[in-house]
């Protein structure tokens, strides 16, 4: 065995690929077989066979995709996704940060305050589904405050909405996590020199607190795409399997009763590729946009950094995130 | 006064925040013992008159309790067992030791974290039940989450941030890397262990989607699925349908909720470094 030399991290060694061996053959039965597996079956024409029996899985080419794409509620539940995170993301973004900002700056019963938002992240979808159930019924909560009753669960407008504020109801304590390790990490020195030039508290969370934390934002949108897009216990069990017409259908769901209840393997399976191509979609589109409002930024705060300059002055823009 | 006034907005605001992410919580457990079922907001406190165990008795007589939650721990330990052993080893060999192969498995790590489970739900779904034969078995429940790829993530972050003296020191000694991981690095990871078993217990207790897929027979079955088959089947035959599940629910959560509040503390005590003197 190679001994190492001087520093344990510099040396190659092979007592490593025994160390990470076994996961190495995990990640591939797990994850790349089914992963190769399931391009293999988008292709086929899979039949489920009793266990012993052959069957012929004849080669169909793309005929799988294009049922899957002529499915109305396959589009359907790509749009419901684009519902959900046009609920989830700003809320999520709005209330996550701004949580963590005001958790950083308390001194007492932080401990409390974090195990508060954190617990509706630990608890199980389905135990939380029971609440939302019972608090969103007919004769529910819910409804002794809101008049009139929409019929939240079984409303086709509304059933998406119901599901994207649990699931972020649930998540935020994560997401507010998640910021307040980004928010800890800005030197405090930052918002001292701010208030010194007389910025106010929004003024400091706009200039100094959300430019600082841009790449968790990144983050969170990029893991609230992917919780979005996996949704499946919800739309199941909340809103009845998927609403009225698909309202709720997700693609999750959707793939399930494809692939699973109505014996079409290949189908379902072309789904699944179909949907990480649109997150992907998704995320690209999204990157775009952050990319774009962050040079419209870092250009008005240069425009500003100027202004400032030409009076004499220094702005509270021109500290560098 | 004005920065009373400030303190006062800010302790506010978080408390109105803490407040709507308990409630719902609280709410499961005051409507988990009612006897008639009050949606109202006389509801919202507990009415002597109206409480009782008789929700819990009928959820069991629904679901066995006790077979349900069993399922449920060997489902969940057999994950934290698995992540422990094969991804504690992973994350120490990825952070500090150099290996052929190794930009390779970094990357599937990253990979498998950002990879939504819909791609391998139908292939997974042959391969575990058609091919392996694995339906209505633990082991079939436990392959996919065997490894929680957080849990090398946070072992190979730990594992990083040990300083470099400490392991110095050791192969000045003239420990193998063996040695130096079993004798010097393991006792210092209780804390990461800690975190990352927490972590990783989460996941499978209160996963619905595979073991549902997976397990039709109901005495196999953990209680999420077994809770989620009752709420989508049999809830509306019950006398007090809400009472009942709700019942469920908070058999569900309080061994989660506990656990991390129980664990929480050793969260923030994960910084390591008590091993070198300056």
């Amino acid at each position: 065995m190679a001994r190492t030399k001087r520093r344990g991290r510099r040396s190659t060694t092979i007592v490593g690929l025994y160390l990470v061996a076994p996961y190495a053959v995990y990640l591939a039965i797990v994850y790349a077989v089914p992963i190769i597996q399931g391009v293999r079956i988008s292709l086929l024409d899979y039949v489920y066979a009793a266990p012993g029996a052959s069957v012929s899985q004849p080669f169909i080419g793309l005929k799988n995709y294009r049922e899957a794409l002529s499915d109305p509620l396959l589009r359907r539940s790509f749009l419901n996704i684009l519902e959900f995170l046009a609920i989830n993301v700003p809320l999520t973004v709005a209330l996550g940060l701004t949580l963590a900002a005001v958790l950083a700056r308390l001194t007492r019963m932080k401990t409390f305050f974090r195990s508060a938002f954190f617990v509706p992240y630990v608890t199980a979808s389905i135990a939380v589904i029971g609440v939302w159930y019972f608090l969103f019924s007919q004769s529910g909560l819910i409804n002794h405050i809101w008049t009139p009753n929409p019929s939240w669960l079984v409303n086709s407008k509304l059933a998406m909405v119901v599901i994207a504020l649990e699931v972020t109801w649930k998540q935020l304590g994560f997401y507010v996590l998640l910021y307040l390790a980004g928010v800890l990490l800005i030197p405090d020195s930052l918002y001292e020199a701010a208030s010194i030039d007389g910025a106010g508290v929004v003024r400091q969370f706009r200039a100094i607190t959300v430019p600082a934390v841009r790449n968790v934002t990144v983050l969170v949108t990029t893991l609230a795409l992917i919780v979005g897009a996996n949704v499946f216990t919800e739309p199941l069990l909340l809103t009845n399997g998927g609403g009225p017409n698909g309202a709720s259908m997700s693609p999750a769901l959707l793939i399930y009763q494809k692939g699973v209840e109505q014996g079409q393997p290949g189908v379902g399976a072309a789904m699944g590729i179909l949907l990480t191509l649109f997150v992907l979609l998704v995320a690209g589109a999204g990157r775009a946009v952050q990319w774009a409002v962050q040079r419209s930024e870092d250009r008005a705060g240069e425009r500003a950094g100027e202004r400032a300059a030409e009076r004499g002055g220094g702005t509270v823009e021109e500290v560098p995130a | 006064m004005s920065r009373i006034l400030k303190r006062l907005t800010t302790y506010g605001f978080v408390m109105l925040g803490a407040l709507a992410s308990i409630f719902p919580l609280y709410y499961m457990v005051v409507g988990s013992f009612q006897l008639r079922t009050d949606s109202a907001f006389s509801g919202l406190i507990p009415h002597p008159g109206n409480l009782g165990l008789a929700n819990y008795r009928d959820i069991n007589k629904a679901i066995p309790l006790l077979r349900a939650l069993s399922n449920s721990a060997v489902f969940t330990l057999g994950t934290v067992v698995l992540t422990i052993v094969i991804g504690l080893p992973a994350g120490y060999a990825l952070a500090r030791l150099r290996f052929p192969g190794k930009a390779t498995v970094s990357a599937g790590l990253i990979l498998v974290l950002v990879l939504p489970f819909q791609v391998m739900m139908i292939p997974l779904y042959i391969l575990v039940v058609r091919d392996y034969g694995l339906a209505d078995s633990y082991l079939g429940m436990i392959l996919p989450f065997a490894v929680n790829a957080t849990a090398v993530l946070i072992f190979r972050q730990f594992f990083v941030s040990l300083p470099d003296e400490l392991f110095d020191a050791a192969h000045i000694d003239g420990a193998s890397e063996l040695r130096t991981l079993i004798l010097v690095a393991a006792p210092l990871t209780k804390p990461a262990i800690i975190t990352a078993s927490v972590i990783t217990f989460i996941g499978p207790w209160n996963e619905f989607l595979w073991p549902f897929l997976i397990t039709k027979k109901h005495d196999m079955q953990p209680l999420a699925v077994a809770l989620g088959e009752y709420v989508s089947n049999n809830a509306a035959k019950a006398a007090n349908p809400y009472g009942v599940i709700l019942a469920g629910s908070c058999v569900l959560a309080v061994p989660v909720i506990a656990l991390f509040l129980i664990a929480q503390r050793h969260f923030t005590s994960a910084a390591p470094g008590s091993g070198v003197k300056e």
